[in-house]
């Protein structure tokens, strides 16, 4: 049995996920490695440790900032947007 | 409700716990941080049938799953445990009551800094086939493994089943450490096999095996491009001219694995030391720790695989019954942790791979310190140890609380890695740490 595709949003570009794929999953599968830029360097991160241990995967996801995206399970129609610093400053 | 067991973490060891418990009759509460049991070994997608051990457990009716369950903190009221919980991305409060804890809360993975780490490409080589296991997918086409321990093998072996190229794995150990144990080897004929095949089966995809070898450094932009590998002295240290760039687009990295020990160190266990320098918690013939009413396996009590974790899940199940523990766990406890140990020694980190940062590398990724900041509160303000340092730099007072920067922090201040000292073990809302802990009921 193949899993139905749903697709979500990454800074307003569609991509698609399978269900029981993380957040960070399903931005991996559409060959995003970067969805978060650092504090005081501005540089980006993306999932690292990949289970929830190192936080350098958040993301803002429907609005909300620093989501770790490793733990958090994809959902139809999420808005996943870069996170700018500390994700509170726009 | 109050439980018989809590078991917390349900990977290999609390899997085994639960169940034998169950078994001679205990009501057990398994609380699991993840969205399915089986931890990290036994990860698997939604839609993929759940492993045996994992099948097992859901079949006992005496074991409650709680999934999504992060527990934060275990504290006594009266004679009995309450284990706080948050829920799932909402992170709603839960309360467990239960007469007896077990930990079993597993290990993430060492990581040792160097020039161009914090790169998107570069990931943790465990995070690698955790993202591969439960989502299927892959950081990159081309990924160089490296790091140190036997976990290293499997990830390289995982990746190119599933369709990656694995130009090289670099391993900083020398392989031939292992000589020096071979009493433990032989008695464990199972897991060389084991790492046999896991070899010929990357050999026959041309992979390039590289010991004494690390990768000094990650080049790129705005991802990994590719990286230098470059051989090592006995101690670790960088051999200078020997480096030579691999072209890849992703990079797992890992030195092997760190028991996770917040909860335990909050309550008062006491730690001893592993043979590779991380502190792993003290736990006596049956798996107790020395609070009474507190049992651990797994990992948690040093790295050591599965089979181990699996074994010690099920001594300490049967000595919160109140039953003794079967003769053959304890025999085949002390052929694994003997193995383990001779593993753990084979890999622990030289102390020269401090050599390969320079000033700029990140050390803490979280607050953007780098090593020349580190050093210079070592050198300049005198910092003794990891404490000092983080004080004097935020190294470590990030998101993560130190879990990733940790073991380089300590080393760089000049010691070996302390045990885990993190008031919360997860993040927790305000409005939960302001209800005192035993308040609900
Ligand atoms: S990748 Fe480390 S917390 Fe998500």
């Amino acid at each position: 049995m193949t899993p139905a595709p749903f697709t979500l949003t990454f800074d307003g570009r569609r991509i698609t996920a399978l269900p029981g794929q993380s957040v960070a999953a399903a931005l991996w599968a559409a060959g995003i490695l970067a969805w978060r830029t650092t504090r005081h360097g501005g540089a980006p991160r993306g999932a690292f440790c990949g289970i929830g241990a190192c936080y350098d995967c958040l993301a803002t996801v429907n609005g909300r900032p620093n989501q770790r995206a490793c733990l958090l399970p994809a959902r139809p129609g999420d808005t996943v947007t870069t996170q700018e610093g500390t994700g509170h400053d726009r | 409700m109050t439980a018989d067991l809590a078991v917390v973490g349900a990977g290999p060891a609390g899997l085994a716990a639960a169940t034998t418990a169950a078994g001679l009759g205990l009501d057990v509460t398994l609380v699991d941080a993840g969205a399915r049991a089986g931890g990290q070994i036994h990860r698997h997608a939604a839609d993929d049938p759940p492993p045996r051990p994992v099948r097992r457990a859901a079949r006992e009716r005496r074991v409650t799953h709680l999934a999504a369950h992060h527990v934060w903190t275990v504290v006594p009221d009266g004679d009995t445990w309450l284990l706080h919980a948050v829920v799932g991305p909402d992170e709603a409060p839960a309360t467990v009551r239960a007469r007896a804890v077990l930990l079993a809360t597993g290990a993430y993975e060492r990581q040792l800094p160097f020039p161009g780490w914090t790169l998107p490409g570069v990931v943790g080589a465990g995070g690698a086939q955790a993202m591969l296991k439960s989502g299927g997918v892959l950081p990159g086409r081309r990924v160089v493994v490296a790091g140190s321990g036997p976990l290293l093998l499997a990830v390289a072996t995982t990746l190119a089943a599933a369709g990656a190229r694995v130009p090289a794995l670099v391993e900083a150990a020398d392989y031939r450490a292992y000589a020096r144990h071979t009493g433990a080897l032989l008695r464990n004929p199972a897991k060389l096999a084991q790492g046999a095949l896991h070899g010929g089966a990357l050999l026959r995809r041309t992979t390039r095996l590289l010991t004494r070898h690390a990768v000094t450094a990650a080049h790129g932009t705005t991802r990994v491009e590719a990286v230098t590998v470059t051989r090592l002295d006995a101690r670790w240290r960088p051999v200078p001219g020997t480096g030579r760039r691999v072209p890849c687009d992703a990079l797992a990295v890992g030195h092997g694995l760190v028991p996770q020990l917040e909860l335990a160190t909050a309550l008062g266990c006491v730690t001893r030391r592993t043979p590779d320098g991380t502190p792993a918690l003290d736990v006596d013939a049956e798996q107790r720790t020395c609070v009474p009413g507190v049992w651990a396996a797994g990992e948690t009590c040093g790295v050591g695989g599965e089979e181990l974790a699996r074994t010690e899940g099920e001594i300490a199940a049967h000595s919160v019954a109140g039953s003794r523990p079967p003769r053959a766990a304890v025999r085949r406890r002390a052929r694994l942790r003997g193995f383990a140990d001779a593993m753990a020694a084979a890999h622990r980190p030289g102390p020269g791979w401090t050599d390969w940062l320079d000033g700029a590398t990140e050390v803490c990724r979280c607050e953007e310190v780098t090593a020349a900041a580190i050093r210079a509160s070592v050198t300049d303000l005198g910092a003794r140890d990891a404490r000092s340092v983080k004080l004097l730099t935020r190294a470590g007072m990030g998101w993560c609380q130190g879990r990733t920067c940790g073991p380089a922090v300590a080393r760089l201040a000049g010691e070996e890695p302390a045990p885990d000292r993190r008031p919360l073990s997860c993040p927790v809302p305000l409005s939960q740490l302001a209800q005192p802990p035993g308040a609900e009921r």
